[in-house]
């Protein structure tokens, strides 16, 4: 497998970090292949912007950089707007349908779109939003399998919290897997 | 002796350097902290204040960096691995005590996770500019031990390398991390405790009247500490082998030929470095911590367009590999250092290349890491030369 690079972004306190974490959770420890989060560190606190990057690969990782992702997901207009140029061509951008447009794109780029926070208060609590855009990342992405991918999960989340977690992650799973298909 | 099974956290973990750093310290025995949050280590002292209550340490968070450094030193001397961590402006701060720990030959570790100065600079931002600071920053001559991870996985197998050398050679030392790897999440492999080496100090258990800085045949005093029924003196004075001051070029001579001479009679066993692609190369860049990652990548890149490009990979900063270097400039035409800062351990390198090979600096004001194209650009001008 090349190497699969994607970058997560929206504003602080949806938890694009913790998605990220997951993602690089499963993919190192559940499939034992190698992951590296690197992240925007500045005085933002929540509602500000928050990014990060994640490289998977088969193997070993030493550049730990991300400039041209072939997957962007973009919780926030602001996280689109100064990601989308980096985004290479024929990559994959993945949206919160609700918060974020999509303008003049390159017409190669499949743009997903989910509405990761209706979908989250209708399970209960807003907050596994981020949760949601992860299943429905997962599921239009192949970046790491189903089973994989629920395992890094589980392994991120408070204990107690699993029925809702897993809720959310399976909503935005199905709703990724139907959509690719309408899609093609 | 292997680590304690009860403060190892064996398995695989997909956590950030600091937190990395955090519990190589606890599995290489450390249970005693002092430490004053800074950005961007604060990873750090927030999982010390998490862990160390729950596997027999203690935390204490201190006024500022300057009685931090002083508190660690306390908890030396009462028996236990002490720490602590900081970032740029604390480490100024300490540069006063980290004398005195030298001074002391006190066996304790200093965490630095670089970040950009001088000053406040950039809080948030990666930096490689405190190296000499480490060597240098408190004033008289002295010797220290400096390593410099590059990965999540590295702060754990490093730091419990920092506590092992600071134990056997009786001498702070120096985890050189930096923002970027501090903050980086990776997979953290964390081995069973028995295969976990540890190095544990050394006691004076005999008869006579004990000497705290009589030297063994290794040239390293035993060390006591509260408890064992001795009496004996500390100071940061010049002192004779029974630690009273004697203020005398004689004494001083003697206490400054044993403190230095540990360390310097043992650079070529502290060296650890790493060769990259060495074998046929003819220009070398040489990096440490983060930087060598990237240097690494601009490796790479020249190897494709045909440039014999090698990488040395500085494990310890401090001692400087001096022989490594002496032994490179004959063999290769040109050195870059690639490091985020203005020179610093471009110095080193340029005065033990000697002249010998040309060398150039591949530096930076800080803020962000190099990007692979500037320091191929480097390398094309080395290529020209």
């Amino acid at each position: 497998m090349e190497n699969r690079e994607v970058r997560l972004g929206g504003f602080g306190g949806q938890g694009v970090i913790l998605a990220g974490m997951i993602l690089g959770r499963a993919k190192s420890i559940f499939e034992d292949k190698y992951a590296t989060l690197t992240q925007d560190f500045g005085p933002e606190a929540r509602g500000g912007a928050a990014s990060c990057a994640v490289i998977l690969s088969d193997e070993p990782i030493l550049y730990p950089n991300v400039f041209n992702p072939d997957v962007l997901l973009a919780m926030s207009q602001g996280a689109l707007d100064k990601y989308i140029d980096g985004l290479q061509k024929g990559g994959i951008l993945v949206i919160e349908e609700d918060l974020v447009k999509v303008g003049d794109i390159d017409p190669s780029i499949k743009v997903f779109a989910c509405p990761a926070t209706r979908f989250a208060e209708e399970i209960g609590r807003k907050i596994v939003l981020n949760i949601v855009m992860y299943g429905f990342l997962v599921a239009v992405s192949d970046l790491v399998t189903e089973e994989i991918a629920r395992k890094g999960v589980e392994a991120s989340i408070p204990s107690g919290t699993e029925k809702l977690n897993f809720a959310a992650f399976e909503k935005g799973y199905q709703y990724g897997i139907e959509l690719k298909q309408k899609q093609g | 002796m292997k680590a304690d099974p009860k403060r190892v956290l064996t398995g695989n973990h997909f956590i950030n350097g600091n937190h990395s750093a955090t519990e190589g310290a606890i599995a290489a025995g450390c249970t005693f902290a002092a430490g004053y949050p800074i950005t961007p280590s604060t990873e750090i002292v927030e999982r010390i204040a998490s862990r160390f209550p729950r596997v027999g340490g203690m935390f204490v968070q201190m006024e500022d960096e300057i009685a931090s450094s002083i508190c660690l030193q306390g908890g030396v001397w009462s028996g236990r691995k002490s720490m602590t961590v900081t970032s740029g402006p604390g480490f100024s701060l300490m540069m006063e005590h980290i004398g005195l720990a030298a001074i002391t030959e006190l066996p304790c570790v200093f965490i630095d996770v670089q970040r950009t100065g001088p000053s406040t600079g950039l809080p948030t931002k990666v930096g490689q500019a405190d190296m000499m600071q480490a060597k240098w920053g408190s004033h008289g001559d002295y010797e220290i031990i400096a390593l410099a991870p590059s990965s999540p996985q590295e702060c754990f197998d490093y730091t419990i390398d920092c506590f092992n050398l600071a134990e056997e050679y009786r001498t702070p030392v120096f985890l050189m991390s930096d923002e970027m790897v501090g903050h980086m999440t990776e997979k953290v492999v964390i081995p069973p405790a028995d295969q976990i080496e540890l190095v544990e100090r050394k006691y004076y258990t005999g008869s006579e009247k004990y000497l705290p800085y009589k030297r063994e045949a290794n040239g390293i005093p035993l060390m006591s500490k509260a408890g064992l029924g001795h009496h004996y003196h500390i100071t940061g004075l010049t002192h004779d082998e029974r630690g009273y001051p004697v203020l005398t070029k004689e004494v001083q001579e003697e206490m400054m030929t044993g403190m230095m001479s540990k360390i310097t009679d043992n650079v070529d066993k502290l060296t650890r470095v790493e060769e990259f692609m060495m074998e046929d190369a003819e220009i070398t860049l040489v990096s440490y911590g983060i930087s060598f990652r990237m240097a690494y990548k601009a490796m790479e890149m020249a190897r494709e367009k045909g440039i014999k490009v090698g990488l040395l990979r500085m494990i310890t900063c401090w001692p400087f590999p001096e022989k490594v270097i002496r032994e490179l400039a004959k063999k290769v035409n040109s050195m870059i250092m690639v490091e985020l800062n203005y020179g610093q351990m471009f110095l080193e390198m340029d005065r033990f290349a000697n002249a010998h090979c040309q060398t150039s600096l591949c530096g930076s004001p800080c803020g962000e890491v190099h990007e692979p194209e500037e320091i191929l650009t480097k390398i094309l001008e080395a290529a020209k030369k």
